[in-house]
């Protein structure tokens, strides 16, 4: 088996008394789609973040591809191919749909010391932009303020901009958090067009999501992995049921 | 692409500021050519404040400063008998771009109220370095041994040719700012201002692009206090004192904070209301006297009820 | 250069650095629970140094003096407040520094409507002028130490209120946790106007303290409040031990400044040099001082009111 694309080696945070991650040892494989379960409050969120960059481990270390990106800040590790998108949506709301994506792409092309040719008419910006909104599904809306588009949609944007910097992994967090039962149907069918080519750490909480989509789940709870496994195998484990599963029903 | 009505207003605009000089002759009045081509030269400085502001988001309470080199570059180089123009005018927006450069290294690292209070401390320092100078006359300030000279070129002597320099430097200022924000630049400044923590997940690092505008702005402000000095022919700390970067920074707000036409329409109102405040003949002599106090309550109201400011009333791009 | 004069050169270090405690107390409280950014603060000081020479000149009595202006510093605090501030809070820093921006002019002209423009003569009382004797020679203003002590006295007084008091335990929630704070049932706008009242009183009372010693006049707000800015940035915003640790270094550092780079100078270089640079540099020393702190210590040197 090759060395697994993601992983984190006892990785531990504190915020004074509370120790919001306790020595996790997490693994992804290239290609995997893995998600990340548990009870609210279990340190989800936390651990999210020491992957994206936004936080930093007091101790332990984030291997991606190999490499120690640990100390690595979130604009570098979107460059090595580790893009994330956010649960409380983070878009740039006074700049049109497409510009936002335009943006992501415009990022990931490297330095933006250019400053005389109108980004609105880069052909190079402009293509990837709608072929990545036709991708999710929002070309029609390409020319609307950000701001204005539902919430579901807001979501599609966001996996739209993670995806502008052809990333290696993605990170989601709660994808299909806040979404009506039809909107999160057509998010998961999207997400399952994804599933092989990206590989994709998946934090959620809408189990049919997560059960649908995942290929191994990891269950958090107090910051402390519990259970890994195939979604069966996690089914079926009488523990993980009991401090979680068994509260959904 | 059609332009927004907002493009043509300020194209009439600049038509209309053309016309003034001979329309000035032919009335005799140069007052107004006088007060236009002030009104012209602090809109150059707005314009500048207006990139890093609107459509930075940075916060800067020293842009003054800027103002003061540029004039002080003028007339320290005059002071030695240096009055090429156009040496005095590099120098003049060198040593700006030089001084944002290293102000802005220390500044732009912070944010909110720090960036505030930080460049507002800078520009003082300023200030009372300009003061404490006593060859280039202290905080008396001293005169301008002569105008810039752009031998056989154009006089600045002459007023209306003067005038013309300034406002086909208005022009083009505003049509590089322009270029500059619907650039890759532009968008990258902007999306940082939008939503920081977003720039940096896509992958852009705020700080290079804040600094680089930080830099133009100050070069560009450098040339407007250049400017300056040739149209009061004094020279005086006071082009940096901390109270003419509130009065820069109301000019970008009364005129629409972010838009291209907003300072030229905020310098404009601004420089236009004081002058009435104080000196129109139909106000009773309790108000022109103390003016500072009603203009201090209009500002005051301005702020909380009229933010998007003058270029708001008129359709923009997206609108 | 003798030791008498560094000890009285350190005296004043000392009585300008309590002066701006005072003044940045306020200011940075407001700074840290509010998130309001504050120009007008300058205007308050003003307001107490005015208010201070006014009824001392009407009542002739220096305590009664005091009290009214503190009174007064604080009547006109809160009353901007309630008026002006209130919809500022919710503003971003921009409109806040614009609008007061806007109250300084407004403040500047009143007091110039009142008074005049030109500075105003502030006395102290008879039994408070006169020098004192301090070991070693040195001959001392009463009153400058009267400043410092009671400077230091407030400083006490602040640390006890905010450390052992339940207004101070509010005051740390709030900085720290103001939707919490509100939710807990406490009147938020309540604790809002009563820090900013108590900012601008401690303002008020170092403008009637120093008016006699500084002068009197529109525009002296501004003036130091550029010094106490830099006070909040050097002690991290939020932080009232940080504002008095930066504002006494920031007060001995222009003060022994002043007083002493030029004649330092004139030992390595020429006396003309000296003289020239001497003042220019001493008047930024304190700014390099921040700049320097900055780069190391870019949120200041301590954190907020915890």
């Amino acid at each position: 088996m090759s060395s697994p694309l993601l992983e984190t080696v006892g990785l531990r945070k504190a915020f004074g008394a509370l120790v919001a991650t306790d020595g996790v040892d997490f693994d992804v494989r290239e290609g995997e789609t893995h998600a990340v379960i548990g009870p609210n409050g279990a340190g989800k969120t936390t651990f999210i973040k020491q992957l994206s960059g936004e936080l930093q481990p007091d101790t332990g270390s984030v291997r991606f591809a190999g490499e120690d990106i640990t100390r690595l800040p979130p604009q570098r590790r979107s460059r090595k191919g580790l893009a994330r998108s956010f649960q409380i949506t983070s878009i740039f709301h006074d700049f049109s749909t497409l510009d936002n994506v335009a943006l992501a792409i415009q990022a990931y092309a490297g330095h933006s010391f250019r400053f005389w040719r109108a980004a609105r008419e880069d052909a190079s910006l402009i293509q990837p932009a709608m072929q990545l909104l036709k991708q999710v599904g929002l070309e029609g809306k390409a020319q609307v303020l950000a701001t204005k588009l539902s919430h579901g949609e807001h979501r599609q944007l966001e996996i739209a901009m993670a995806l502008a910097t052809r990333p290696r992994l993605l990170l989601l967090d709660e994808p299909v958090a806040g979404m009506g039962t039809d909107e999160s149907a057509r998010m998961v069918k999207f997400l399952e067009t994804l599933k092989g080519s990206k590989t994709i750490v998946l934090v959620e909480h809408d189990m049919d999501a997560v059960f649908s989509l995942a290929d191994r789940i990891s269950v958090l709870v107090y910051g402390r992995i519990v259970a890994t496994g195939t979604p069966a195998e996690i089914r079926a484990n009488a523990e993980v049921r009991a401090a979680y599963l068994g509260e959904e029903g | 692409m059609r332009p927004a009505p907002r493009t043509w207003v300020l194209a009439g605009l600049l038509l209309l500021l053309a016309a003034v000089p001979p329309l000035a002759a032919w009335l005799d009045q140069p007052f107004y050519l006088d007060l236009l081509r002030r009104v012209m030269i602090f809109a150059i400085a707005a314009t500048s404040l207006n990139l890093i502001l609107g459509y930075g988001g940075m916060v800067s309470f020293g842009h003054a400063a800027y103002l003061g080199i540029g004039a002080y570059a003028v007339g320290v180089l005059g002071f030695y008998g240096i009055h090429d123009g156009w040496l005095q005018w590099s120098v003049a927006i060198g040593a700006s771009a030089l001084v944002a450069l290293a102000i802005g290294a220390v500044s732009v690292r912070t944010s909110g109220i720090y960036f505030i209070m930080i460049t507002l401390a800078f520009t003082q320092m300023l200030y009372y370095l300009g003061i404490s100078i006593e060859e280039y006359g202290g905080d008396d300030g001293m005169r301008l041994a002569s105008r810039s000279q752009f031998s056989g070129l154009i006089d600045l002597a002459d007023p209306a040719a003067f005038y013309y320099v300034v406002l086909a430097i208005l022009a083009l200022f505003l049509y590089l700012t322009r270029r500059l924000v619907d650039s890759r630049f532009g968008r990258a400044l902007q999306a940082a201002r939008s939503n920081e923590a977003r720039a940096r997940a896509i992958g852009f690092s705020p700080y290079p692009y804040r600094l680089a505008a930080f830099v133009i702005s100050g070069a560009m402000c450098g040339l407007a206090g250049a400017l300056l000095v040739n149209h009061t022919l004094y020279l005086t700390p006071e082009f940096m004192n901390w109270t003419r970067s509130g009065e820069l920074m109301f000019m970008v707000i009364l005129g629409g904070i972010g838009t291209t036409a907003g300072p030229l329409l905020g310098a404009a109102a601004l420089l236009l209301l004081e002058d009435l405040l104080q000196g129109w003949s139909l106000l009773p002599k309790a108000v022109t006297e103390h003016w500072q106090l009603y203009l201090g309550v209009i500002l005051v109201l301005v702020v909380l009820h009229a933010k998007r400011g003058l270029a708001g009333l008129i359709p923009g791009k997206n609108e | 250069m003798n030791l008498i004069l560094i000890a009285e050169q350190t005296l004043n270090g000392l009585q300008l650095g309590v002066t701006l405690f005072l003044i940045a107390a306020g200011l940075t409280l407001v700074f840290g629970i509010m998130n309001l950014v504050n120009l007008a603060h300058g205007a308050l000081y003003m307001v107490g140094a005015y208010l201070g020479t006014f009824f001392f000149q009407q009542t002739g009595s220096w305590p009664l003096a005091v009290a009214l202006a503190l009174a007064g510093s604080m009547l006109v605090g809160v009353v901007t407040e309630v008026v002006a501030l209130r919809t500022l809070y919710e503003r971003d820093h921009l409109d806040q520094v614009l609008a007061t921006f806007g109250l300084i002019l407004f403040f500047n002209e009143l007091v110039a409507m009142l008074w005049g423009r030109a500075a105003i003569f502030s006395t102290i009382p008879e039994y408070l002028s006169g020098h004192v004797q301090i070991a070693g020679g040195l001959s001392y203003p009463l009153y400058r130490l009267v400043i410092i002590g009671i400077g230091l006295a407030v400083a006490l007084l602040l640390w006890w209120v905010v450390a052992r008091t339940r207004l101070g335990m509010l005051i740390r929630a709030g900085a720290s946790n103001r939707p919490m704070v509100a939710a807990l049932g406490v009147n938020i706008r309540l604790l809002y106007t009563v820090v900013f009242g108590f900012g601008a009183a401690l303002a008020g009372l170092a403008g009637l303290l120093v008016g006699p010693v500084y002068s009197v006049q529109p525009g002296m707000g501004e003036l130091i409040l550029i010094q106490v800015f830099v006070v909040i940035v050097i002690g991290g915003i939020g932080s009232i031990r940080g504002a008095f640790a930066g504002a006494l270094i920031v007060g001995m550092v222009d003060t022994l400044g002043r007083a002493f780079l030029k004649p330092t100078l004139a030992t390595v270089l020429s006396p003309t040099a000296a003289d020239a640079a001497g003042p220019a540099l001493a008047s930024m020393l304190i700014y390099l001082l921040m700049a320097v702190v900055l780069a190391f210590r870019p949120a200041g040197l301590f954190r907020a009111v915890r």
